[in-house]
């Protein structure tokens, strides 16, 4: 009876408001609030997940400002629909219109922030993307072939000196056609080093690692002393090919992977790659021609890591780690065992030591698997259920997402003891400190991105948002200030000071420089040209008419081109262009930018066209018609705006 | 006696969700709403493991631990789960005093373990129950998993019955598991 009644009273007590720590208390709007006409302080670059781009936020106001494609087509902008930008999305499969856009990684040098670039993985085929920070527009996508899926990527080394691919799912290589039952004989993995062009930020493959067939989740490079490393999680070591739900779980520990890539580029240079028939579509955007081109690549460089033992080694981590994320020291590594209630740091220096001293408990495919002890700086105990990621501060804090226990734990990296707990709403992924997988961290909040939201907003229907979390920490304690839903479902994101961003923003593309084949740089060069039963459309867009505006001797069966070039030479005036019937979308032209809409005419008649971006107040009149004539008939090809039929 | 009890632990639930739907209210002050998942309202969904638990009147201790050990929430997540849950005879099966001692504050973290060495992450079906099978459990200790002619055991334990959840699967058995004495 008595401890019915404790039971009781445990139930109501758990009725009571919760601590400070998880309400955001009265000033908490005043410290979000940016006023009307003011910048945040930060933007946050936020991965889609499955919407396939980026969002961009402000923080600390959680406004959102763009949403920016990157691997799936995007009818707002004509991402994806326009001529010059379908070659984005080619690969070795065709046009492939979206991806699983999990991670972004944000160019840094020795190891900070840069503000160049932002890299970004597509999870589904294979692909990372290369956005500019200047133009926050995608202009690279490099396919991964000998990949199963791009998941533990688009890490990147402390100088942007590589890009790593690691792949999710083994698979066998070349495409050979085996039993599912063969995968430890038959399936391997594959880590790619993507050369990155310090100039202009091109990426090539220019190696992969073969490795042991199992999953490749997540991973960072090493910095300060740890440079010339790289870390990865690796889950399934069973190598289960069916319900990993339990086959992949058996193992009380599975592996860090610790890559000596420094090493690795030495035995590339000294020759050691084998060369590999492969295929996959690189494709880039000039800004200049303002169009992408796609080339098919034919070959790869690997090595095996099976015959170049001192290149990689394993290291025993809890139970499918998740995130392996190294401090802004580079000495610590902390790997998150996504089902074990405690995280084990690892320290360089003791692997390092472990390495020398050959401190080994043995081998898998004769790879060396370290000694757990040997390379444990030490374990943060019970620090929740559920770890996944880890950011840092500029104060020696770490700060963990715990995705079953719904909160964010703090703690500090060298004593391991657990400083502070805050509830997230609900069911956080991934995690973010400004700065935070730099070294040189900008700390003062922490965000999180929560995968559930259930009942945090008005409800929509069984599709709910969902959200990020803004927490304080310029405090020893985690103060939660807003709450706001996002686009897609993100993944990780990064946060970077705006005045790194904001002076080389791009306004305006200079018309002079318009290098587009098709491009009417002034309405002289406006025209109408038949190729066969191709139509081309030269046309111009100023304020507040298009050139030209009636064009007639098209034909039933003729494919048109409107190549429409922005006149435009001024800020945040860009025109759209869209045709009734047209069997993709609008395009959205920038000033001085030419983008070309296909259109198929299907009937005869005349039809409208206009401008679809409100660019002033005679946007509504501008407009015009184009004559579909029946296959086969006369009617002369002209074209011309504001002539008025009788008049000279 | 059972049934009373269980109208009280309803009503405590029950009284939670009345509070947090009164601080969303517009013209509440300015302060968000601090309830974990177990708050959220929804008769419509599955039962989640939580509700499984709340809902059977042989488990009305086993839910005041796991309030005692703050650890509806976390059951309350998406986890996949799987949970072996003793019964009321099952505890009352301990030594005297055993439960109150638990439930006392300075208590929490052996009480979590306890509780954590009954919920593995995942869900293991009875069809994939094979004699001798280990697993893993929160708390990070290992429980052994016996099938003879049907019969399922968890550490000698008997399971009385299984319940599907919607993040989960709740083995109800006949003793308290308690983890092996730490060396």
């Amino acid at each position: 009876m008595l401890a019915l009644l404790i039971g009781t009273a445990a139930v109501f007590s758990s009725c009571k408001p919760k601590g400070p720590a998880d309400v955001a208390m009265g000033d908490a709007a005043s410290k979000v609030y940016v006023a009307p006409g003011k910048y945040d302080e930060f933007y946050n670059i936020v991965s889609g997940g499955f919407n396939g781009q980026i969002a961009v936020y402000g923080i600390p106001s959680g406004r959102l400002f763009k949403i920016l494609p990157v691997f799936s087509v995007f009818p707002e902008s004509g991402y994806g629909y326009s001529e010059e930008t379908k070659p984005m999305l080619n690969t070795s499969h065709g046009f492939v219109p979206w991806d699983d856009l999990h991670h972004i990684a944000l160019s840094t040098t020795k190891g900070e922030h840069d503000g160049r670039w932002i890299f970004a993985n597509g999870n589904n085929t294979p692909r990372v993307a290369r956005v500019s920070f200047k133009s926050f527009r995608t202009e690279e996508i490099l396919e991964i072939p000998n990949s199963g899926g791009n998941h533990s990527s688009p890490f990147i080394t402390e100088n942007t000196e590589y890009l790593v691919a690691g792949t999710r799912f083994s698979i066998p290589m070349d495409n050979k056609d085996v039993p599912i039952s063969s995968y430890k004989e038959n399936f391997k993995g594959s880590i790619s080093f993507v050369k990155i062009d310090p100039v202009n930020g091109h990426m090539n493959i220019a190696f992969q690692l073969r490795t042991p067939g199992f999953n490749y989740d997540l991973s960072r490079a090493g910095k300060g002393p740890s440079h010339g490393w790289f870390f990865f999680s690796c889950y399934n070591t069973e190598q289960a090919y069916t319900l990993l739900e339990v086959n992949a779980s058996q193992k009380d520990k599975d592996f860090i992977m610790a890559v000596n890539w420094k090493k690795a580029e030495e035995y590339i240079a000294q020759g050691k790659g084998k060369t590999e028939k492969v295929r996959y579509a690189h494709n880039t955007y000039d800004d200049k021609t303002h169009s992408a081109t796609s080339k098919m690549e034919n070959e790869v460089l690997v090595l095996d890591v099976s015959e170049f033992p001192d290149i990689v080694y394993f290291i025993p981590c809890a139970k499918s780690p998740h995130g392996c994320d190294v401090d802004p020291t580079g000495e610590y590594i902390v790997g998150s065992g996504k089902l074990a209630a405690m995280m084990p740091v690892f320290s360089f220096t003791k692997i390092q030591n472990a390495i020398a001293n050959k401190d080994y408990e043995g081998d898998f495919n004769g790879i060396p698997v370290i000694k757990y002890e040997a390379a444990l700086h030490g374990e943060v105990k019970k620090p929740g259920l559920g770890p996944l990621h880890t950011e840092f501060d500029e104060k020696g804090n770490a700060y963990t997402s715990m995705f079953v226990s719904s909160e964010i734990v703090k703690w500090n990296v060298k004593t391991l003891e657990i400083l502070d707990r805050v509830p997230t709403y609900y069911s956080i992924g991934h995690l973010s400190v400004p700065g935070g997988p730099t070294a040189k961290p900008h700390g003062k909040y922490v965000i999180a991105y929560n995968k559930i939201t259930k009942d945090r907003y008005l409800p929509t229907g069984p599709e709910l948002s969902q959200s990020a979390q803004l927490y304080d920490i310029s405090g020893d304690k985690m103060r939660l200030l807003l709450d706001f839903p996002t686009v897609g479902e993100p993944h990780y994101a990064e946060a970077i000071p705006a005045s790194m961003i904001t002076p080389t923003s791009t306004k305006i593309y200079k018309i002079e420089e318009n290098e587009h084949q098709y491009a009417a740089k002034g309405e002289a060069q406006a025209k109408v040209e038949r190729k066969g039963n191709e139509i081309h459309v030269y046309m111009t867009a100023i304020r507040s008419h298009l050139t030209p505006d009636n064009i007639e001797g098209v034909r039933l069966g003729d494919e048109v081109f409107f190549h429409v070039t922005n006149l435009e030479q001024d800020w945040d005036v860009p025109h759209g262009f869209a045709i009734k019937g047209a069997a993709n979308a609008e395009i959205l032209i920038m000033p001085g930018e030419t983008q070309t809409l296909k259109w198929k005419p299907l009937t005869t008649g005349v039809v409208p066209f206009y401008c679809t971006d409100f660019c002033s107040a005679l946007h509504q009149e501008m407009s015009g018609y184009i004559r579909i004539s029946p296959a086969g008939s006369n009617t002369p090809l002209k074209f011309s705006t504001g002539k008025i039929e009788g008049q000279p | 006696m059972k049934r009373l009890i269980l109208v009280a632990t309803l009503l405590a639930l029950f009284s939670c969700g009345q509070q947090q739907s009164t601080s969303t209210d517009a013209s509440a002050p300015d302060e968000a709403v601090g309830g974990g998942q177990s708050t959220v309202q929804d008769n419509t969904s599955e039962p989640d493991v939580v509700h499984v638990a709340v809902g059977s009147p042989d488990h009305t201790t086993l839910v005041t631990a796991l309030k005692g050990a703050e650890y509806v929430d976390v059951l309350s997540n998406a986890g996949p789960f799987t949970v072996f849950a003793p019964t009321n005879a099952a505890f009352d099966k301990l030594p005297a005093g055993t439960v109150e001692g638990l439930l006392k504050p300075e208590s929490k973290d052996a009480l979590r373990n306890i509780l954590e060495y009954h919920v593995y992450v995942g869900v293991i079906k009875e069809d994939f129950i094979q004699d001798g099978m280990t697993l893993n459990q929160v708390n990070l200790d290992n429980v052994t998993l016996n099938k003879k002619d049907g019969k399922i055991t968890v550490n000698g334990a008997n399971v009385l019955g299984v319940v599907k959840a919607s993040n989960g699967i709740v083995y109800i058995i006949d003793a308290v598991l308690l983890p092996p004495e730490k060396k």
